[in-house]
C-alpha cells in the first residue's frame, strides 16, 4: 500500500485516495471549436510512462481534494505531489523520461 | 526409540514423547520435532507422490523450501489443512497426518501409471494432446486432468477459527532471525530505534539451530544464540515474532506478515486466533533471509532418500536424527563435504563422495575434513543413476576423462544419499520490493543489486557466506537500517565458515544416458532436465514462456529449489550465461497463505457494510424478501400468504395501475448544488437547459460523460434560484459527486457553487397510482395537492404528519405520483404513518421488482440495465432532454462524431413476442432472420424483460441496429430451444399519451 503525501492533510495510506488518470490534461476551452482528433486525442489518448508520471490523486475518503503526483512507475516512489492548477515542482519535472 | 535417532543433542526435548499417526499408524516422536523429523526418526522416508508421474517422494530438504512432501494434518472435520510441507509441521500429541495424491495407498499408487507413460507426457503434454475437440476440455479432459493432477483435499465445512490482523510501526523491520538478522536487531535496537524482527520457524536463530560445534566470540553459538535473543527479548522497543513468515514485500516498504499462533499446540486454546496477519510500515527493511540449498540434477535424484546435504545435517544436529544408515554424498560444493563428515562422525557410513564440481577445485576445509577424517572421495566423478523403488537402494557413478566423456564407475548400495549444489541466496522479498538482481560468477547464483525501497539485504541473503563475516554484515545493517555508524565490534567464530558456493545446474550427463532415467529439476511439478531441453529445442527462448511451458517454478514451492538450477540447464543448452537467460518474476507469498489470514474478521456479516433504508425494519417484519444494490440492502417484493415472486410483483403492479402503493426510493443519490453558478453549473454538465427551470419546478436530467455516453440520470428540482436537488441513480451516486468535484476543483474553478451529499439525510417514499392524492391528503394539510397547484414535476415544501417536508409530484410508475422527502430519522415514522393513512384506499408496498416492471410499461429506461456505457441520449431514446441552445456541455461535442450520428448505432426499441406468455431472457441476443447458425450476425440484445400483470403479456426492451426503423419488423431471439419471433414496437407500451400521469 501506497503512502502519499496529500497537500492538503500529509501523508495518508493509499487506502483514503482514489486515482484519477494522467494529470494536466486540460478540457478544451471551446471544445466546438476542436477537430474530430483534438477531440479524440483529448478523450482517449494517454501516455504509458515508464518512470516519472504526472498523475491525478483525490483524497477521496479525507479531504475530498484532487491533487496531481509525480510518481516513478517503475518503483512506485513519489517524486512530489502538488496541488492542482500548480505546476510540477521543476527538477522532479527535469526527471521525467516518457 | 529408533536406530535412527541419536543417542543425544539436537534440540528436542527428550522427555517428552508425542504420540502422532502418519496415513493412519502410530509412532512417536520428541517435543521439538517437525514432522518430518519424527517420521525421518521412525525410518519413515516416502511422504509423498509427485504431481505429475505419481513417483514415490521423500523429504528432499528441512525448510519450508520443501518441494515433495506435502501431507495433510487434520485436526477435525472443519480443520484439515492440506498441502502443508511436513518439514515446517510442528508436532504436538496427537497429531493427525495424512498424505497426498496417491490411490489406493502410498506404497501401491495406480497413478504411478503415469510413470510408466511419461515418454508420451512429456513437457507441455496437456497443450498438445487435450486440444480438440474443443467441447472435450470442458467436459472431459480437464475434469479428469483435474481430479487425476490432485494435491490435497480442502475441507468443505465453514473454517472455524479467527484470523486476527494487526498493524504494525517501527523503524527497522528485520526479516530473518539467522545470525545476521539477530546481529541486525541488535546493532539497530542498540541506537533505541523500534524494530521489529520476524522468523518463519518456531525458534529464533536460522542457521544457528543445527550448528552444536560452531562458536561465536570464544562461546558456543548456542549460548551466544540465547543470550542474544534474551537481550533482544528485554528490550520494550524490540518486537519478536517467530513462526511468523514475511511472505509480502509492497510498496512503500510495507510488508506482510503472517503470524501462526496455534496450529504447533495440542489444544488450542478458543480465545487464540489460529494465525494474525500483520501489515508492518518499516522506515528500514533489513533482509536476512538466507539461502536454500539447490538440488544436482541428476538421474534418479527424486527417488526418497536423496535429500539435500545441508537439511542431513540439520535432521542431525537440531533433530537428533540419522537420515539413514549409509549414504551416498554427491558434492557439487564444498559444504557437502562437511555433511559428510558430520554424518560420518554420528554413526552413518559414507560409502563414498562423489565430486561432481569441476575439475581443478581448490580443496576447502570441507573437503580437506572428509580426507583427513578418511572418507572416500572421488573427484570428476557423476552420477549416471539411482536404483530402489520406494527408497534409494544404489547409486551408479561415472567417472568424467579430460575430454569429458563418462566412463561408469563403481556401484554403491545405500539407503540415502546427499547431495548440494550450492546456496541460491533468499533474494524473494528483494526481488518482489522490484529491487535489482546482479549475478554472482563465485556464488554461481544471483544477489540483491540495487534496491527499489528503503532496504538493504544482510549475511548470505546477499552472498557473504562464513559466520563471523555474515554476523559482521548484520549488525552493519541494523546500525545503517538504524540510521547510526556501522558497529566497530568485530565478530570471530569457528566453524560453519564458507564452502557454500556451487555450481548450479547440470553435473555433466551423458547424452546416451539422458532417456529413460529422469533427472528432476522441479521436483513438485515433475520437471525434469529433459523438459526443459525440449522446450528449448521447439523453440521457446524466454525463460518466463519456458516456465510457462514446462510449469518449473510454478508449483506451490515457487521454485524455491528449482529456480537457479532450471536457468542453468536453459542457459547451457541456449548456449548462453545464466544472467542472459535472465529471471522470472518473483512474486508473492513468499510461502503460501491462508485465506483466513487475508480475510480476517471480514467474513460472514463482517464482510462488507450493510445500508439500510429507513423502512428496512418495517418491511422485513413484513417478510419482505431484499436483494442487494451496491452495498443498499432494498426491498424486492412483499409477498403475501405464501406467494411466489411473480404472484407478488403481479399484485403490487396491479395495486399501482388501479390504486394506491408505496415505495421505499431512499437510496436514490441526491446530492445538493448550491452557488451564484449554481444552474450555470447544472448547464455546463448536464445535456439539458437548467437556465428556465423556474424555482419549486423539477426536471429529468441526464449526465454523460466527455465521450458522449449516458453516464447517470435523475430528476433535478430547483430549490431556489441559487439551489438545485439533484438526484441520481442508487449506483451513481457516489461517482456523480466525483465527477461534479472534479469538474468544480480542476476544470470550472471560475464557478461559485458547492456541493453536498445529502443521500443519507433524506428519506424518500414514493406514492404512486390513481389513489396517491387522496392518501396524501390525509396526512398534508399545508401543501394544496390538487393538480393545477401542483402539476407533474411541481416541487413544494409543507409538512407530513407534522413532520417537515419537501414534496416532488415525480412518477416513475406513469401514475399520479408523488415522492414524499422527509428527514432521514423520520423516515420509518412517516413511512408508517403513510401506510396506514392508506389502509382505506388499499395502499400496497411494493418493492424494486413491481418498480422496474411498472417503468418499463412506460418505456423509462434504468441506466446500467438498458444502457452499458456505450448508448448516446439518441440511442437510448432521451435525446428530447438535450438543450439545443448550449453551446456546451459534458458529452456535446462528442456527439458531433460522424459514428454517434450512425443510423445503424443500437437503439432503444420495445420488443413484444408473438406469443405473449414467453418472457425473454434479459442479454439474449437479437438476429434479423431465422434458423441462422453460429456465428451468427447479432443485431441486438434484450435489455429489460417482465411479464406485464396490467397488459396480461411479456414486454421488453431492447437495443436494436437501426433498431426504430424497424419498427414493425419481426426479429427473432435464438435460444436453445429455438427461435423465438418478436415485433419492433415503441418501447412505451401503457398509456402512450400519458393521461394517467397528469392526473
Amino acid at each position: 500500500m501506497l503512502i502519499i503525501d496529500c497537500p492538503y492533510c500529509g501523508p495518508r495510506p493509499e487506502l483514503e485516495f482514489a486515482h484519477g488518470g494522467q494529470a494536466h490534461i486540460a478540457r478544451p476551452a471551446d471544445p466546438s471549436q476542436t477537430t474530430d482528433d483534438e477531440w479524440t486525442e483529448y478523450l482517449y489518448l494517454r501516455v504509458n510512462t515508464k518512470g516519472v508520471y504526472a498523475e491525478r490523486w483525490r483524497h477521496a475518503r479525507g479531504c475530498g481534494r484532487f491533487f496531481n503526483a509525480l510518481r516513478d512507475t517503475t518503483t512506485d516512489q513519489f517524486l512530489a505531489t502538488y496541488r492542482s492548477g500548480e505546476k510540477p515542482p521543476v527538477g522532479s519535472a527535469a526527471r521525467s523520461a516518457p | 526409540m529408533t536406530e535412527f535417532r541419536t543417542e543425544r543433542g539436537g534440540r528436542v526435548d527428550r522427555s517428552r514423547v508425542l504420540r502422532f499417526t502418519f496415513d493412519g499408524r502410530a509412532y512417536t516422536g520428541f517435543a521439538g520435532d517437525t514432522l518430518a523429523s519424527a517420521l525421518l526418526a521412525n525410518g519413515v522416508q516416502l511422504l509423498g507422490r509427485s504431481f505429475k508421474y505419481h513417483r514415490p517422494r521423500g523429504l528432499l530438504a528441512a525448510g519450508s523450501e520443501e518441494p515433495n512432501a506435502l501431507v495433510t494434518v487434520i485436526r477435525d472435520a472443519a480443520r484439515r489443512t492440506p498441502n502443508v510441507r511436513a518439514t515446517t509441521v510442528e508436532l504436538y500429541d496427537g497429531l493427525v497426518a495424512e498424505s497426498q495424491n496417491r490411490w489406493p495407498s502410498l506404497s501401491f499408487d495406480l497413478g504411478a501409471i503415469n510413470n510408466l507413460l511419461s515418454p508420451v507426457l512429456p513437457a507441455g503434454f496437456y497443450n498438445k494432446t487435450f486440444m480438440w475437440p474443443r467441447s472435450a476440455w470442458f467436459a472431459l479432459y480437464e475434469p479428469r486432468i483435474r481430479a487425476a493432477a490432485g494435491l490435497g483435499v480442502a475441507p468443505t465445512l465453514p473454517d472455524p477459527d479467527r484470523y486476527a490482523q494487526r498493524y504494525a510501526h517501527c523503524e527497522v523491520l528485520v526479516v530473518g532471525a539467522g545470525p545476521a538478522g539477530l546481529a541486525a536487531a541488535t546493532a539497530a535496537a542498540a541506537t533505541g530505534a523500534r524494530v521489529i524482527l520476524c522468523d518463519e520457524q518456531a525458534e529464533l536463530g536460522g542457521a544457528l539451530l543445527a550448528e552444536p560445534d560452531t562458536e561465536i566470540d570464544g562461546r558456543p553459538a548456542g549460548d551466544w544464540l540465547a543470550a542474544t535473543v534474551a537481550a533482544l527479548r528485554a528490550n520494550p522497543r524490540v518486537t519478536l515474532l517467530a513462526r511468523t513468515t514475511a511472505f509480502g514485500y509492497f510498496p512503500h516498504n510495507n510488508v506482510g506478515l503472517v503470524e501462526r499462533l496455534t496450529d504447533h499446540l495440542e489444544s488450542p486454546p478458543a480465545a487464540l486466533p489460529r494465525e494474525r496477519l500483520w501489515q508492518v510500515r518499516a522506515r528500514e527493511v533489513v533482509l536476512a533471509t538466507g539461502a536454500i540449498e539447490r538440488p544436482l540434477p541428476f538421474p534418479g535424484n527424486d527417488r526418497p532418500g536423496v535429500m539435500l546435504a545441508g537439511a542431513a545435517r540439520t535432521y542431525l544436529h537440531r533433530f537428533g536424527v540419522r537420515v539413514g544408515r549409509r549414504a551416498v554424498v554427491v558434492a557439487g560444493c564444498d559444504a557437502a563435504f562437511q555433511a559428510a563428515v558430520e554424518l560420518s562422525r554420528a554413526g552413518v557410513a559414507i560409502a563414498v563422495i562423489a565430486d561432481v564440481r569441476a575439475p581443478g577445485q581448490v580443496a576447502g576445509p570441507g573437503e580437506q575434513a572428509a580426507r583427513a577424517a578418511g572418507l572416500a572421495v572421488e573427484t570428476n566423478a557423476t552420477v549416471l543413476g539411482t536404483r530402489g523403488r520406494l527408497r534409494v537402494s544404489q547409486v551408479l557413478l561415472g567417472r568424467v576423462g579430460p575430454d569429458g566423456a563418462v566412463t561408469p564407475g563403481a556401484s554403491h548400495a545405500c539407503d540415502v544419499v546427499l547431495m548440494s549444489g550450492g546456496y541460491t541466496p533468499s533474494v524473494h522479498l528483494h526481488s518482489q520490493s522490484r529491487g535489482k538482481l546482479a549475478y554472482d560468477d563465485a556464488l554461481g547464483a544471483f544477489v540483491p543489486a540495487a534496491p527499489a525501497e528503503r532496504t538493504r539485504s544482510a549475511g548470505m541473503a546477499r552472498g557473504v557466506a562464513g559466520l563471523a563475516a555474515g554476523l559482521d554484515d548484520g549488525a552493519a545493517a541494523g546500525a545503517a537500517a538504524a540510521g547510526a555508524h556501522a558497529a566497530t565490534h568485530r565478530h570471530s567464530s569457528r566453524g560453519l565458515d564458507g564452502g557454500l558456493a556451487g555450481r548450479p545446474g547440470a553435473p555433466p550427463q551423458p547424452a546416451a544416458l539422458v532417456p529413460p532415467a529422469k533427472a528432476f529439476v522441479d521436483f513438485q511439478n515433475d520437471v525434469t532436465t529433459r523438459d526443459l531441453a525440449l522446450a528449448r529445442r521447439e523453440g521457446f527462448e524466454s525463460i518466463e514462456h519456458i516456465k510457462r511451458y514446462t510449469t518449473t517454478g510454478m508449483a506451490t514451492d515457487q521454485g524455491k529449489t528449482s529456480g537457479l538450477n532450471a536457468l542453468a540447464i536453459v542457459a547451457s543448452e541456449s548456449e548462453r550465461r545464466v544472467p542472459e537467460v535472465g529471471l522470472t518474476t518473483f512474486r508473492m507469498p513468499f510461502t503460501p497463505v491462508t485465506f483466513g489470514s487475508l480475510a480476517g474478521v471480514a467474513r460472514g456479516d463482517a464482510f462488507d457494510p450493510v445500508r439500510r433504508t429507513p423502512s428496512h425494519a418495517w418491511a422485513a417484519a413484513r417478510g419482505a424478501v431484499f436483494e442487494d444494490v451496491g452495498l443498499w440492502k432494498r426491498a424486492r417484493y412483499f409477498p403475501v400468504n405464501g406467494e411466489d415472486m411473480h404472484a407478488a410483483v403481479n399484485r403490487e403492479c396491479l395495486a399501482v395501475r388501479r390504486g394506491v402503493g408505496m415505495f421505499d426510493a431512499s437510496t436514490l443519490g441526491k446530492i445538493e448544488v448550491v452557488g451564484k453558478d449554481a444552474a450555470t453549473f447544472l448547464n455546463r454538465l448536464y445535456i439539458n437547459n437548467w437556465s428556465n427551470l423556474g424555482v419549486q419546478r423539477s426536471r429529468y436530467g441526464i449526465l454523460l460523460r466527455d465521450d458522449g455516453f449516458v453516464y447517470d440520470d435523475g430528476v433535478i428540482a430547483r430549490l431556489a434560484e441559487d439551489r438545485f436537488h439533484v438526484t441520481t441513480t442508487t449506483g451513481g451516486a457516489a461517482r456523480v459527486f466525483a465527477m461534479m468535484e472534479d469538474f468544480l476543483q480542476t476544470e470550472w474553478t471560475d464557478l461559485s457553487v458547492w456541493i453536498t451529499s445529502t443521500t443519507e439525510q433524506w428519506a424518500v417514499v414514493a406514492v404512486q397510482g390513481p389513489r396517491a392524492r387522496d392518501v396524501l391528503a390525509r396526512l398534508v394539510t399545508d401543501v394544496d395537492l390538487s393538480a393545477a397547484a401542483l402539476p407533474h414535476m411541481a416541487v413544494a415544501r409543507g409538512r407530513i404528519a407534522g413532520v417537515p417536508m419537501l414534496l416532488f409530484r415525480v412518477s416513475f410508475s406513469g401514475e399520479l405520483g408523488f415522492e414524499v422527502n422527509v428527514p432521514a430519522d423520520y423516515g420509518a415514522e412517516v413511512w408508517a404513518a403513510i401506510h396506514e393513512a392508506g389502509r382505506e384506499f388499499g395502499i400496497t408496498p411494493y418493492g424494486t421488482e413491481a418498480m422496474h416492471v411498472l417503468r418499463a410499461e412506460k418505456g423509462y429506461i434504468i441506466v446500467g440495465q438498458d444502457t452499458d456505457g456505450t448508448m448516446t441520449p439518441d440511442d437510448a431514446a432521451v435525446a428530447w432532454a438535450i438543450g439545443k441552445q448550449k453551446p456546451d456541455f459534458v458529452g456535446k461535442r462528442s456527439l458531433e462524431r460522424p459514428t454517434m450520428k450512425h443510423p445503424q448505432r443500437k437503439q432503444l426499441v420495445g420488443l413484444e413476442t408473438l406469443d405473449p406468455r414467453i418472457v425473454l431472457e434479459e442479454g439474449a441476443q437479437i438476429v434479423a432472420t431465422r434458423d441462422q447458425r453460429p456465428p451468427m450476425k447479432m443485431i441486438g440484445h434484450v435489455t429489460s424483460s417482465y411479464h406485464s400483470a396490467v397488459l396480461g403479456r411479456s414486454i421488453a426492451l431492447g437495443v436494436v441496429a437501426g433498431g426504430r426503423a424497424r419498427s414493425g419488423e419481426t426479429l427473432y431471439v435464438p435460444m436453445p430451444g429455438g427461435d423465438i419471433p418478436v415485433k419492433v414496437v415503441s418501447p412505451v407500451f401503457y398509456d402512450r399519451e400519458g393521461a394517467r400521469l397528469n392526473g
